[in-house]
């Protein structure tokens, strides 16, 4: 019981791992794309970071940002590669709850709920 | 100094920031703010904007490596997520009324308890004790590859670790950071978890609870893409190093040099913080 449990557990945790892989190097790319973009744009400029202004609405909310990217925005293309770097931990837990079901734990597909539920309310107040 | 180079300095930090981060399981977070508001002059909030997106790429960059060697307790994570995520939820907010002056110099507090933390050699506190009725009950005990061998452990202090870990969440939720040094404190100390999967647990966990704030401060236009993009890329490909070495690393006397860094930089932080200079 415990030796099948731990062996359910450990290909669960390889699949979660290569889920995770693939949303990190995939934002990561898209992150350096708008990046290159950036700097081949503005690199030349003098940075200011001194004084803190907060970012233009564009870059705060997930459907501005989506629109900032579709005009090819070189700093609305990295915040979308940030925005996908931020589901990334959100998409694991949502697996998860997946995960802990096809070993029919429900103890922890409820755990797995309640944290989903908490990121969910994080990323959607504002 | 252009943009071209500042963004090329700051990938340079963040990739020996990211590697040192993932070897201690202390996170990237934890230098990043102090190398961006001392070093690079930038303002603080863009600061622990971008080392929150940086805490997040550590922690899923390198999951994917740690999760193969099969040292990491899902289960433990899992749960100990609900309080770090609530506390993350809590500090985001706290840190919109909170001057940054105090948030420097909670900061460095933070700092210097991480590097008295690195200091104490890394001593497992297996125990022999009776089952624990919460770790029974949440199934947590496991075991982990060592030496030729599955080593099993017990879980002990469940509710204390959970609680600890509320604390974590708010710290990093406040400050940016991943609160490894909380984490491997709660998990280490107090529910008594051997060292390589405290480690790898942690850094699991970290990505979930920096989500968690993540939302909150991308609203509050905290996070700003010149910055984020060079310490996410640098920081992601330090953790990805870190965790291809950590199987086989003097772990000991690389948290003993980095506990003499951190705690330099803490005291900057603070005295910075108490000039008002933030």
């Amino acid at each position: 019981m415990a030796q099948s449990q731990a062996w359910g557990d450990k290909r669960f945790e390889v699949m979660m791992g290569r889920l995770l892989r693939f949303g990190v190097i995939f934002a990561a790319a898209w992150v350096l794309a708008g990046g290159i973009h950036y700097l081949t744009q503005s690199g030349a400029a003098k940075p200011d970071y001194k004084a803190f202004h907060g970012e233009p609405g564009g870059l705060r909310y997930p459907r501005e940002i989506i629109r900032e990217a579709i005009r090819l925005d070189a700093r609305g293309l990295i915040q979308l590669g940030l925005l996908l770097l931020i589901a990334t931990p959100v998409a694991r837990v949502a697996f998860s709850v997946i995960g802990f079901a096809l070993e029919k734990d429900w103890m922890y597909v409820g755990i797995t709920l309640i944290v989903l539920a908490l990121l969910v309310y994080s990323l959607s107040s504002s | 100094m252009s943009t071209f180079e500042f963004t090329i300095l700051i990938a340079i930090g963040s990739l020996v920031a990211g590697m040192i981060g993932a070897l201690t399981g202390l996170g990237g977070g934890v230098v990043i703010v102090p190398l961006l508001t001392l070093a690079f002059g930038v303002d603080i909030r863009y600061a622990i904007g971008a080392s929150l997106v940086s805490v997040i790429a550590t922690s899923s960059g390198a999951a994917a490596a740690y999760l193969k060697e099969g040292f990491s307790n899902m289960r433990v994570g899992m749960f100990l997520e609900i309080a770090t995520t609530i506390g993350a939820i809590t500090g985001a907010y706290l840190a919109a009324s909170t001057p940054t002056s105090a948030i420097a110099i909670i900061f460095g507090v933070v700092l210097l308890y991480s590097a008295y933390s690195a200091n104490k050699p890394p001593k497992d506190l297996l125990t022999d004790e009776p089952p624990d009725r919460y770790a029974t009950l949440l199934k947590f005990d496991g075991s982990y590859p060592a030496d030729g061998g599955e080593k099993s452990y017990r879980v002990r202090h469940v509710p204390a670790g959970f609680g600890l870990m509320y604390v974590a969440g708010v710290l990093s939720g406040l400050l940016g950071i991943g609160s490894g040094a909380v984490k491997v404190l709660a998990m280490d100390q107090a529910m008594r978890i051997p060292f390589k999967v405290s480690t790898t647990t942690s850094n699991f966990m970290i990505g979930v609870t920096a989500a968690a704030s993540a939302g909150i401060y991308l609203h509050r236009g905290y996070i700003d893409p010149g910055i984020a993009m060079p310490v996410m890329l640098g920081v992601l490909a330090g953790a990805l190093i870190g965790a291809r070495i950590l199987p086989g690393a003097k772990v000991r006397t690389l948290r003993l040099v980095f506990s003499v860094v951190i705690a330099a930089l803490a005291f900057q932080m603070i005295f910075k913080g108490v000039k008002g200079s933030f």
